[in-house]
């Protein structure tokens, strides 16, 4: 019984961080989304939410959080592979993790620099004879800063699950007639698809509701739903807006969160 | 070069870096249709032999060939071995049929053959219905029976086996090596067996090579390597041996724990200070009188199939008889044995010499040892 007791106890912290962090704000946030601007109980939200403006916005959401997701992989995949042939893999992939202990925001005032009319870039284009180019406030200057800023968080479980691989099965391809591109296509791939799908949800989440640096980077050009979300809580003071459009974000991480559900399979 | 031989070895040295080499200078020759073992201790350069065929690293130094072509630059990949290995390296995203076919699939083979293949290969391992199992659901055994299927369904001409059975409890790996044995047989391929286990090599081999500090020492039958140990190390590691320092007084007569004692060897210098061999199992208990040698009994443990008796002579020297007959601790007891179990060995002798000496012995008695 004491053993049931104390075992109650140590759950309190665990229960009490549940309920206060996660289970009260997904409550509020379903509740406020059911009051229009005025406070009154409405469905009006919801309704507004499936006009063009707003599925538009979300498309450009998902649109851009696959291309940050899809580029990041192809970036941290070869990179990862690179890093775990490398001696001492545990330096480098420390140098590449650091950066991401940076504050996001500092990151992109760093970029604001670069790319600025007068930043360095500029400065290098106009040496070799190019010319300023307008770099800020463009789809690439999104994309790229937000690559930039979710690579490592791809890199680490790629490496990881690269890592735990057994080379010896390696071998046992090699053994078994397989080129390296067949080694890899069907041996290294489908055994790091773990780490591929958790890289991949650890980046396309977060990107899904990117909302500094749509404003700071890409000058609200790009704007999606976590842009729609701070406006409206910020600007607008349409709180039910802003809640409606945060539940179908928790919706389509869960949704995502399950797709790329890890299924563990081997030894 | 004979027609029989499918892999030759010459003069092959394998150095990592600056560190001292872990194959010194390593020639041999390994006949189509046999089953060889490489027998040694752990890191005596035995596995790195069979890395070599199979093409995963490459030799510093010498020639390997394989049907006459010398292969040293040819890929894994394009090799005609396929091999076993110690932990299996079973793919755990396919199931045993996909684990098995994945040769074959690289090959491109139809489907309908590969199907015939795999089916064939299973049921040769009596693993007959197990294809669409995940190999997480397959126990030690079975997983290297599908590590073997998976090998010998690409028809190699040779199989390389990297301690295959050092995994499985004991009464598997005796099962394991009768089945590996009889697989042999029936394929008709070469085998090349990796393993420290001087038992399984003895039970399995048509030759066997012992290997010690990346040489081999010896290279023989089973029935050769254990009769005739060629050096101490090869005396001590098959097979358990009473080794003592004796001198060759003269032909067939030698001299040792300070008595004169009839032996088969010849040939050898006057005086020449070797090493002598009397097999545990050739030492027959007899009374005082009756015994060559005289000893007390220190320790006896019963083996199930005889009694280790463990007795020490006045010189303190440790004498092992294996007996079928137990003895009494204590008790003085006289060891008799044959002229034909002394076994006399040179220092230093290299393989070459130690075999014209044997030869010699042939000539001289025709019917001898």
């Amino acid at each position: 019984m004491e053993n049931k007791l104390s075992r109650n106890l140590y759950m309190v912290p665990y229960v009490l961080w549940i309920v206060l962090f996660v289970i009260a704000p997904i409550f509020l946030v379903v509740y406020y989304s059911f009051f229009d601007i005025e406070g009154n109980l409405s469905f009006i939200n919801y309704q507004k939410f499936f006009t063009p403006v707003y599925l538009k916005m979300t498309f450009s959401s998902f649109w851009y959080a696959f291309l940050i997701t899809a580029i990041s992989l192809l970036i941290a995949y070869p990179t990862a592979l690179l890093l775990t042939k490398t001696k001492h893999k545990q330096l480098w992939l420390l140098l590449i993790i650091v950066p991401s202990w940076i504050n996001l925001l500092l990151k992109a005032y760093a970029f604001l620099g670069i790319f600025g009319t007068y930043g360095v870039t500029n400065s290098f284009l106009e040496v070799i004879g190019i010319g300023a180019q307008q770099i800020l406030f463009t789809d690439f200057s999104f994309v790229f800063v937000s690559v930039y800023i979710f690579i490592p968080f791809m890199i680490l479980p790629i490496f990881n699950s690269l890592n735990e691989l057994n080379p010896t099965l390696l071998d046992a391809a090699n053994d078994l007639g397989a080129s390296k591109w067949i080694t890899f296509r069907r041996v290294i791939f489908p055994l790091t698809m773990d780490g591929v799908k958790s890289g991949c949800q650890v980046v396309f989440i977060p990107a899904l509701s990117l909302f500094m640096l749509t404003r700071l980077i890409a000058g609200n050009r790009v704007i999606t739903l976590g842009t729609a979300i701070e406006q409206h809580f910020l600007v607008t003071r349409d709180w039910g807006m802003g809640s409606t459009i945060a539940v179908f974000l928790i919706i389509s991480m869960f949704l995502i969160m399950i797709v790329t559900g890890t299924r563990k399979r081997g030894v | 070069m004979t027609n029989g031989v499918i892999i030759q070895f010459n003069n092959v040295t394998k150095q990592y870096d600056n560190d001292p080499p872990v194959l010194k200078d390593v020639s041999f020759e390994i006949e189509r249709g046999k089953f060889y073992t490489l027998l040694g201790p752990s890191g005596c350069g035995k596995t790195t032999i069979l890395r070599l065929i199979a093409g995963f690293t490459e030799a510093s130094e010498g020639e390997i060939f394989f049907n006459e072509k010398k292969i040293n630059d040819i890929p894994a990949n394009k090799r005609q071995v396929n091999t076993v290995f110690q932990d299996y390296a079973l793919f755990p995203h396919l199931n045993v049929f996909e684990n098995v076919a994945f040769g074959l699939r690289i090959k491109k083979l139809k489907n309908a053959e590969i199907e015939q293949k795999v089916r064939e290969a299973l049921s040769f391992v009596n693993l007959k219905g197990y294809e669409t199992r995940e190999i997480r659901e397959m126990s030690g055994g079975q997983r290297q029976r599908v590590a073997i299927a998976r090998a010998i369904v690409n028809e190699p001409e040779v199989i390389l086996l990297d301690e295959p059975l050092s995994a499985l409890d004991l009464k598997l790996r005796t099962e394991m090596q009768y089945e590996l044995r009889e697989l042999q047989r029936r394929l008709g391929i070469t085998f090349i067996f990796v393993t420290h286990d001087q038992e399984e090599a003895l039970a399995m081999s048509d030759e066997i090579f012992v290997i010690d500090k990346g040489k081999i020492q010896q290279s023989g039958t089973p029935t050769d390597i254990y009769d005739e140990p060629i050096n101490r190390f090869v005396a001590d590691f098959i097979g358990e041996s009473n080794i003592v320092k004796g001198r060759m007084i003269a032909d067939y007569r030698v001299e040792f724990v300070g008595k004169e004692f009839e032996c088969v060897d010849q040939g050898l210098n006057e005086n020449e200070p070797v090493e002598i061999v009397i097999r545990p199992e050739d030492m027959v208990i007899t009374t005082l009188e009756h015994g060559k040698l005289q000893v007390r009994v220190d320790s006896q443990l019963f083996r199930g199939v005889h009694y280790e008796i463990c007795c020490y002579d006045k010189d303190e020297n440790e004498w092992l008889v294996h007996s079928t007959k137990k003895a009494n601790v204590g008790d003085k007891i006289g060891l008799y044995f044959d002229a034909e179990a002394i076994h006399v060995m040179r220092h230093g002798e290299t393989e070459e010499e130690f075999d014209r000496r044997l030869e010699a012995y042939t000539d001289v008695e025709p019917d001898g040892k």
